[in-house]
């Protein structure tokens, strides 16, 4: 007993010190001072990058995840299989080449960015949002219906909140993911912090790089711990449960 | 009153689930559709709140056919309960509870009081229970709060689908005896399926047994069992349906049609039993025991005689000889 | 319609170099698999004996896969020059590796968790020893479950092998790459598609490998 618990903290340790280590690394050999000393320059890009992010998850939380409840309506369910298949063929369509064809048709452009991120990241909250509802126990749909709710009612009263953890899940994903692939957008000329982390590739500059990506990084990591925490205090009570162990 | 008048349903493609049904449920009446899986003993159920429609025929509640009636309305006055329950896991007890009270718009104190009324009738304390979720009762407590929800806009009807099927034997016995109980005092009308013959006969005031969507025969339980109208009915009705028909008759009907043994004359220290107890209890206490005999006490806790095994099996012969007229010794029991 | 003639043109002309890079991105995808399950598979394993140590791993792999690929391309160059492979295979290579090991040790984790107590038991009770027990008994039924963690995680990397082109580590991301500078559509079409249909073939292969390597008492 005494053994594994001994193994479980030299490894939870090691990788502190890894943490740590890289950033004293980094520190000393000032690959993070670009975010001091061209400090407007960072919080432009900050302001850019997450402009890109929210107003894009926002588009798509607002189209995905009506199109799942249309889809999952009693008279969609044929329009539902097709749905599914296409979206399941869109996944596989790496992020950098829906950038890419969205310059293709839009041009270059922020606004190209934001759109381009909007369709990547409509695929994964729709598909949690259907998920979520076709997951509801046909059961509990069934005594709602007996018990003469409208279908109205049935929709925000039982499907909704017993899918909550699904649909909201899906939403974090596709936030977090946002988060990584409007570092890309620089390339399509839509700014951000990519627009460091290019620069720094292209001229070999460890500072540029590692300011640009290192803020991304921990964007991301608290983006998603901040949106899990959301995710609880939304989640119905008596549904986490449930949700936890599947 | 519900009347079902050449009930039909016939499902897309498949054959008839429920096939030219009549019968009539009396007010305040438990009638069990009773029949092996697969019979459309639910599809009937759920044809007369709407959930299936029906294909032809007509079903009609206090003489008002229910394809007049808007679906909405007639399924909040419908109770529903289903197997497993369908408590929302999303809701509190007390939401799911007074769910029906909240779609009718009843304010909120009326709401409350109503739910603590259906907690203690039930047997569950309110205050306790009021704010936890569903996963936190046991399935017993879980099914007594689906009967409180069905019950809580006091609908006239209510329909139960193996409502206690998936619990556990002894939990699914406690659960049926309080439910009566709850009924002497609600008397609702009520359609209860089952497919278990000893539920039937405990819960029914009628039975409807169904095969293959038909009615095979629709009687008071005695009747059923002792007078089974064809072999389907006896074979479903099994071999032990006497034993099975002894829980209907009582030590009172077996003093009444062959009398009473003498008390013993030597010391008896084993078991007695009232003169109300049922006589299957009776026989699987004499079995149990080994005993000869049980004594036989009044309600004034008096001696007043002894039952075999032997004088059992003559009120048996008896009861499959002589019947023309099933109703009168077959006074019902004490439930 | 003269687009399509266009790009028909474009990929006789060039199909050499686009099978090429296929095969670069098949490399590097593949030898990443390989080498992830390798490790993630018997951490997996080993993890079901050490609860504590199995919620650290979890934790650390999945704030692993919250990493943005490009960002972690990024600082692994630097990290990498130490070694002199800052640019290229290599760094691409270690990425793809973390971010398998969610999915893979995840799902090898409940797996071999979730396999039915009573098998584990009667497995004990016909005096099987730990290891005959796991090769016999564990890890066959286990095998779905792994082997869907293999499929989420090759599939994932196909996608972010499209990225690692960036940092020097060819295959299709090219491409795309190249169509972007240039602004050129036929180059960005053929990249994406191309990483589309090897996801997508990747997919049934593994599907198949999986059906083969299930007991048939498994599935019907
Ligand atoms: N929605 C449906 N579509 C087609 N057939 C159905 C449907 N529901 C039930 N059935 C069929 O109708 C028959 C009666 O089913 P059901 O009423 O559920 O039986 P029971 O409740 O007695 O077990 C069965 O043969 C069943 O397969
Ligand atoms: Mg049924």
């Amino acid at each position: 007993m005494s053994r594994k618990k001994l193994i479980t903290n030299v490894v939870r340790y090691v990788l502190y010190a890894l943490m740590v280590l890289f950033f004293i690394w980094a520190l000393q050999h000032h690959y993070l001072a670009s975010i001091f000393t061209e400090s407007d320059k960072f919080f432009v890009m900050l302001k850019q990058h997450l402009k890109l992010v929210v107003v894009s998850s926002f588009l798509a939380i607002i189209i995905a995840v009506p199109a799942g409840i249309i889809v999952t309506r009693k008279s969609f369910k044929k329009a539902e299989w097709l749905v599914s298949n296409v979206a399941n063929l869109g996944q596989t369509i790496p992020s950098i080449a829906v950038l890419a064809l969205m310059m293709g048709v839009l041009g270059l452009g922020f606004k190209t960015a934001i759109f381009a991120l909007f369709i990547y990241s409509l695929l994964p909250i729709y598909r949690n949002t259907v998920a979520g509802i076709n997951s509801v126990n046909d059961k509990l749909i069934d005594a709602a219906k007996g018990m003469g709710f409208k279908p109205y009612q049935i929709l925000f009263r039982i499907e909704l909140p017993n899918a909550a953890y699904s649909i909201i899940a899906g939403a974090r994903t596709a936030i977090v993911l946002n988060i990584g692939t409007a570092a890309l957008a620089f390339l399509i000329g839509g700014g951000g912090f990519g627009t460091w982390i290019f620069t720094g590739i292209s001229l070999f500059n460890n500072d540029l790089l590692l300011s640009g990506a290192v803020p991304v990084i921990l964007l991301a990591i608290m983006a998603d711990y901040l949106l899990r925490l959301l995710e609880y205090l939304l989640v119905p009570k008596g549904v986490r449960r449930s949700a936890k162990t599947s | 009153m519900i009347k079902f008048d050449h009930v039909t349903k016939m499902f897309q493609g498949g054959a008839k689930a429920v096939d030219d049904v009549n019968f009539t449920v009396e007010d305040g009446d438990i009638v069990v559709l009773l029949g092996p899986s697969g019979c459309g003993k639910t599809t009937l159920l759920r044809m007369v709140n709407r959930l299936e429609s029906i294909t032809s025929g007509d079903i009609s509640i206090d003489n008002k056919s229910i394809k007049r009636l808007n679906d909405i309305e007639l399924r909040r006055a419908i109770g529903y309960v289903i197997q497993s329950n369908g408590l929302f896991p999303n809701m509190t007890i007390e939401s799911n509870v007074t769910i029906v009270p909240q779609l009718l718009r009843w304010d909120a104190k009326k709401r409350h009081n109503r739910y603590k009324e259906l907690m203690q009738l039930i047997g569950l304390d309110p205050e306790k229970y009021a704010k936890r979720y569903p996963h936190e009762l046991s399935g017993g407590q879980q099914q007594r709060v689906g009967v409180a929800r069905a019950l809580a806009a006091d609908p006239p009807i209510l329909l139960m689908d193996e409502p206690f099927g998936a619990l556990d034997p002894i939990i699914r016995e406690k659960l049926q005896d309080e439910f009566l109980q709850i009924q002497t005092e609600v008397k609702k009308t009520i359609l209860f399926v089952s497919h278990d013959i000893d539920e039937a006969i405990k819960m029914g005031d009628k039975i409807a047994l169904l095969r293959d969507g038909k009615i095979m025969q629709y009687d008071r339980p005695a009747d059923l069992l002792t007078h089974p109208k064809n072999d389907f009915v006896s074979q479903f009705i099994g071999e032990d349906r006497m034993i099975k028909g002894l829980s209907l008759h009582t030590i009172k009907d077996l003093l009444r049609e062959v009398g009473l043994a003498e008390m013993p004359h030597q010391h008896y220290d084993g078991k007695t039993v009232a003169g109300s107890q049922n006589l299957r209890n009776t026989l699987s206490i004499l079995m149990n025991q080994g005993a000869e005999q049980v004594i036989v006490t009044d309600h004034n806790e008096q001696e007043i005689g002894a039952v075999t095994i032997d004088l059992i099996q003559r009120y048996i012969a008896k009861q499959i000889k002589g019947k023309t007229d099933a109703s009168l010794p077959f006074e019902r029991v004490v439930r | 319609m003269n687009w399509l003639n266009d790009w028909i043109t474009y990929i006789t002309i060039d199909l050499s170099h686009i099978l090429n890079l296929t095969m670069e991105h098949v490399e590097l995808v593949g030898l990443s698999a390989i080498v992830a399950i390798a490790i993630g598979v018997p951490l997996g394993i080993y993890l079901t004996t050490n609860e504590a140590l199995a919620g650290t791993v979890l934790q650390a792999t999945s704030i692993i896969m919250t990493i943005p690929s490009i960002a972690l391309f990024g600082i692994m160059i630097p990290v990498f020059s130490l070694i002199n492979q800052g640019i290229g295979f290599v760094p691409a290579f270690i990425a793809l590796i973390l971010y398998s090991q969610l999915p893979i040790i995840r799902n090898t984790y409940t797996a071999i968790k979730n396999v039915n107590p009573d098998l584990k038991d009667a497995a004990i009770g016909i005096g099987m020893k730990p290891i005959q027990r796991l090769v016999r008994v564990e890890i066959p039924n286990a095998i779905p479950i792994i082997m869907a963690g293999v499929r989420t995680s090759v599939v994932m990397n196909i996608g972010i092998g499209a990225i690692a082109s960036f940092i020097g580590a060819g295959g299709l991301g090219v491409l795309i790459n190249q169509g972007i500078t240039r602004s050129d559509e036929k180059l960005i079409v053929t990249g994406a598609l191309a990483v589309s249909v090897l996801a997508i073939i990747a997919d049934a292969i593994l599907w198949i490998v999986q059906k083969l390597l299930t007991s048939r008492g498994l599935t019907d």
